[in-house]
């Protein structure tokens, strides 16, 4: 059974806040279930399915949902990191498509930023390569490095083409005014910028905001209901990618699969994308997923991200719109969310008028999360400018 | 610039029981891997049950120590025991048997490090009874 407009958003909020260090992490959820349910017209009562992923604070979603009060049928607190909240817009569809929910609330909230990082290894337990990566000092812009690096020996990709990427986001970041940096960069900018891992520079790097943001999902029944309007849910697909008993190649990610599934599902390709909203956590991030969704051929990004081709509003790809993670936020070290946010908004045409891209009538949301080239958690929508 | 493995920390692994034969060989200055018998790929790291065929009849093998350099990356930004060492090669080995493990490379020069050189292991001493398997540039014979 295909999710294929099952299901549509009909709310979308997230978070202004870049540093709440007087607000609880519980309280930021709460703040932006509020919001987004505000957004649909409905309340917290209306809500019968709660999808929340490892930030949320307690056992799965069982403490936020307590703390909300919601009264929910349907649960579903899986973690793919900053993906999941793509892949929880296909999960709430298919609850929503098989009537074990109709108002299905997702949320995201956290503070990375005003409180003390957790440690990778606290985060996640003891998971069984604990005692083969960390002990050598293994870190976050470490392996996205390392899959830069790779790609660059393997395609010839330079650093001024990762650049290009992070330019685009700050074109657009300086429309919105509450993006962390709003200043435009060169591509010079971003290559003098000192390395944090070589050949990643400061400037290829997102931003540690805290906030959040949250999503509300509804049955055609509610949508047609609403005084809103609705963004079809057209397609979802998720993969998951590891390190393969050690034969892994780091130059690709599950995107290869779960854009497949989510363009199959509706029934599109890449090149009728108008918009695209697209997990950045480093500029390799977004390289890396332009080629595995199939924008370009495979070595092709650095490329393909030449001539402004990801600038809104008439680029060839508009990205980002509100400046990304490498711009704009990353609540909870988790770009997910934001990326399904603004592409409601550019398919409501609610974007800022400098970067709404004209006549959006479909877009697609990825999302990296975990550990690129290790244990990596991918989630692709396709999602669409239509009533219910 | 040239990192050494003294400058370097070098935790001890928590020894599951998986991994105690590999942790165990360390302490000989020995590299193993398992190798399965059911479709005779090596796999790393050490694990019950086979990832490319799911076969549970793991063996381990000795290694040669060899392998080539898949990636690398000078990083600043060590955490945990990290914290605060200075900057440090971290790179995935490309081992002759084929697996990619995840390692520091030492008593190489950054400015002419390239993906492809050749490395061997070293063995760098936890003090806890095995050792950390590192690479550097591969000795002329
Ligand atoms: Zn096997």
């Amino acid at each position: 059974m295909s999710i294929k407009r099952k299901a549509y958003i009909a709310g979308a909020y997230e978070h202004p806040g870049r540093e709440l260090p007087d607000t609880s992490i519980p309280q930021i959820h709460a703040e932006v279930a509020i919001g987004a349910l505000a957004d649909a017209g409905l309340s917290l009562s209306d809500v019968d399915g709660y999808f929340s992923g490892g930030d949320a604070p307690g056992l799965g979603g069982l403490a936020m949902a307590d703390y909300l009060g919601l009264r929910v049928r349907y649960m579903d607190s899986s973690d793919m990191g900053g993906s999941v909240y793509l892949s929880h817009v296909g999960h709430a569809a298919a609850a929503i498509a098989a009537g074990k929910c109709n108002v299905a609330l997702v949320t995201l909230g956290g503070r990375p930023r005003t409180t003390k990082l957790r440690a990778p290894g606290q985060l996640m337990g003891s998971p069984p390569e604990s005692d083969y990566e960390p002990i050598f000092g293994m870190n976050v812009s470490a392996v996205y490095a390392m899959a830069a690096a790779r790609h660059m020996h393997e395609f010839g990709t330079t650093s001024e083409q990762l650049a290009e990427i992070k330019v685009a986001a700050s074109v657009h970041a300086q429309y919105n005014e509450h993006a962390l940096l709003r200043n435009v960069v060169t591509v010079a900018d971003v290559v003098n910028s000192p390395f944090v891992s070589s050949p990643l520079h400061r400037l290829d790097c997102c931003v540690v905001t805290d906030g959040g943001g949250a999503l509300v999902l509804v049955s055609p029944e509610i949508a047609r209901r609403l005084d809103r309007h609705c963004v079809a849910v057209l397609g979802h697909g998720e993969a998951i990618e590891h390190t393969a008993g050690g034969f892994q190649d780091i130059t690709v990610t599950g995107a290869v699969r779960s854009g497949a599934d989510a363009f199959a599902e509706a029934g599109v390709r890449p090149g009728d994308i108008d918009y695209a909203g697209i997990y950045d956590s480093f500029t390799i991030t977004v390289l890396l997923a332009l080629e595995d969704l199939g924008f370009c051929a495979k070595g092709e990004g650095g490329k393909f991200v030449l001539d402004g081709a990801l600038h809104a509003p008439h680029g060839r790809l508009p990205f980002n719109t509100d400046g990304g993670s490498l711009c704009n936020n990353h609540p909870a070290n988790r770009g997910g969310m934001t990326k399904i946010i603004e592409a409601v908004r550019q398919l409501r045409g609610e974007a800022h008028p400098a970067v709404q891209v004209p006549n959006c009538e479909l877009a697609l949301a990825h999302g990296t999360g975990g550990w690129l080239s290790t244990r990596m958690g991918n989630a692709t929508l396709v999602l669409g400018r239509e009533d219910a | 610039m040239t990192v050494e493995s003294q400058s370097l920390p070098a935790p001890a692994p928590e020894v599951t029981p998986e991994g105690a034969p590999f942790w165990a060989a360390t302490a000989d200055g020995r590299l193993t891997l398992q190798q399965c018998a059911a479709c005779g790929r090596h796999v790393w790291y050490p694990r019950y049950v086979c990832p490319h065929c799911h076969s549970t009849q793991l063996e381990w093998v000795e290694a040669s120590g060899r392998g080539t350099v898949y990636s690398f990356t000078l990083t600043t930004r060590g955490i945990l025991d990290y914290a605060g060492c200075g900057p440090y090669v971290l790179a995935l080995v490309e081992l002759a048997e084929g697996p990619k493990m995840m390692t520091n490379l030492v008593g190489v020069d950054t400015s002419t490090l390239s993906i492809g050189d050749e490395v061997q292991v070293v063995f760098a001493d936890t003090g806890q009874g095995n050792a950390l398997p590192r690479f550097r540039p591969l000795a002329e014979p």
